[in-house]
């Protein structure tokens, strides 16, 4: 078969980018929900703070795995 | 421009894992050898100025603190008013040295990773994070099973009030997500939030001598790159605190978790 064209390089890499898609949706989502409730109720800010960032941290655990199966699977 | 291209000529572009292993400070410049690093310095740096600057800023504690005082004090007050009470509660005052001691020492460490001239951050090799996720994990376990007992801290971690019929599909996930996955993803996110970081200015600075090396014109692109070498490490000090936050937040709410008395 003849090539016509040809891209060369790791598919760990597209796979990263497609593995980033849903932590990206979910940390999006994570921040809109704290903005919302913030606009809507000012002094609940602080309260909700801390768990704004336990929701960022482990909706971005996924990415994370991510990169580091990207790294192991790599190839 | 001749003498400059050969200047730059052996610039490695693409950067890879291989650029986290620096070459060795004791034997100098020996490649294979990893007892004393730059890593290692830095990790002993960091210990160093943490103890030193805490012990000397509370050496005379005064009503009306003076200006390190001030400084101690409030790194001291936001971990143990911000993180340890607000996640654990009036309990939570118990674990704030701990908290504080994580806190400042990574955030330290981190912080090497945007300092001019030293620029690589000890946690971007996965054996400092993952030491720390080790402490923090034996620590939330053992804090359970002393505050319930090793038979009632099981049952409370891991049998959620849920119908009986949905509980052998429950208890894996609850062990799993508690036991296994805990200590691995806060190891795992910290390293790899520094990988990463490390990575994207080794790409953005080296992207702009690759450039610049493929063709002289292309020296507007190398200097736009090279700016975003500078943007981004505005970014990568944003991204240092709020790891620090993290974990430290991380591992109070897991010390909640084994505190609380039911689900």
């Amino acid at each position: 078969m003849l090539d016509i064209a040809a891209v060369t390089g790791s598919t760990a890499a597209i796979g990263y980018g497609l593995a980033a898609i849903g932590p990206g949706i979910g940390v999006g989502l994570v921040f809109s929900a704290y903005i919302q409730s913030t606009a809507r109720q000012p002094e609940s800010s602080r309260l909700t703070l801390p768990y704004v960032w336990i929701g960022f941290a482990v909706v971005e655990a996924l990415a994370l795995l991510g990169i580091a199966f990207g790294f192991i699977w790599a190839g | 421009m001749a003498v400059q291209s050969m200047v730059l000529a052996d610039v490695p572009f693409p950067p890879s894992v291989e650029d986290f292993y620096l070459p060795s400070i004791l034997p100098w410049g020996e490649h294979d050898n990893y007892w004393f690093t730059k890593i290692t310095a830095l990790v002993w740096l960091t210990t160093a100025l943490i103890i030193i600057f805490f012990l000397v800023s509370y050496r005379k504690p005064q009503l009306v603190p003076t200006k390190k005082q001030w400084i101690a004090e409030s790194v001291y007050g936001f971990v143990r008013n911000n993180v340890a009470v607000e996640m654990i509660g009036p309990a939570g005052v118990r674990f704030a040295p701990y908290l504080t001691t994580l806190f400042t020492f990574i955030l330290l460490n981190n912080f090497w990773g945007i300092v001019p001239f030293v620029q690589i951050s000890p946690n971007s090799h996965i054996a400092f994070p993952a030491m720390l996720a080790a402490v923090s994990y034996v620590m939330f376990i053992w804090v359970g099973i002393r505050h319930h007992g090793f038979v009632k801290y099981m049952k409370v971690s891991l049998i959620p009030p849920a119908p009986w019929f949905i509980l052998p599909l429950l208890i894996p996930i609850e062990f799993f997500s508690t036991f296994l996955v805990r200590p691995f993803s806060l190891a795992v996110r910290l390293f790899a939030n520094m990988f990463a970081g490390h990575m994207l200015l080794l790409v953005f600075t080296l992207g702009g001598f690759a450039m610049l090396n493929a063709n002289a014109w292309f020296l507007p692109f190398s200097l736009v790159s090279w700016a975003m070498t500078i943007a981004l490490t505005f970014l990568e000090f944003l991204v240092i605190c709020l790891q620090a936050y993290v974990f430290t937040v991380l591992t109070a709410s897991y010390v909640q978790g084994a505190l609380a008395d039911e689900h």
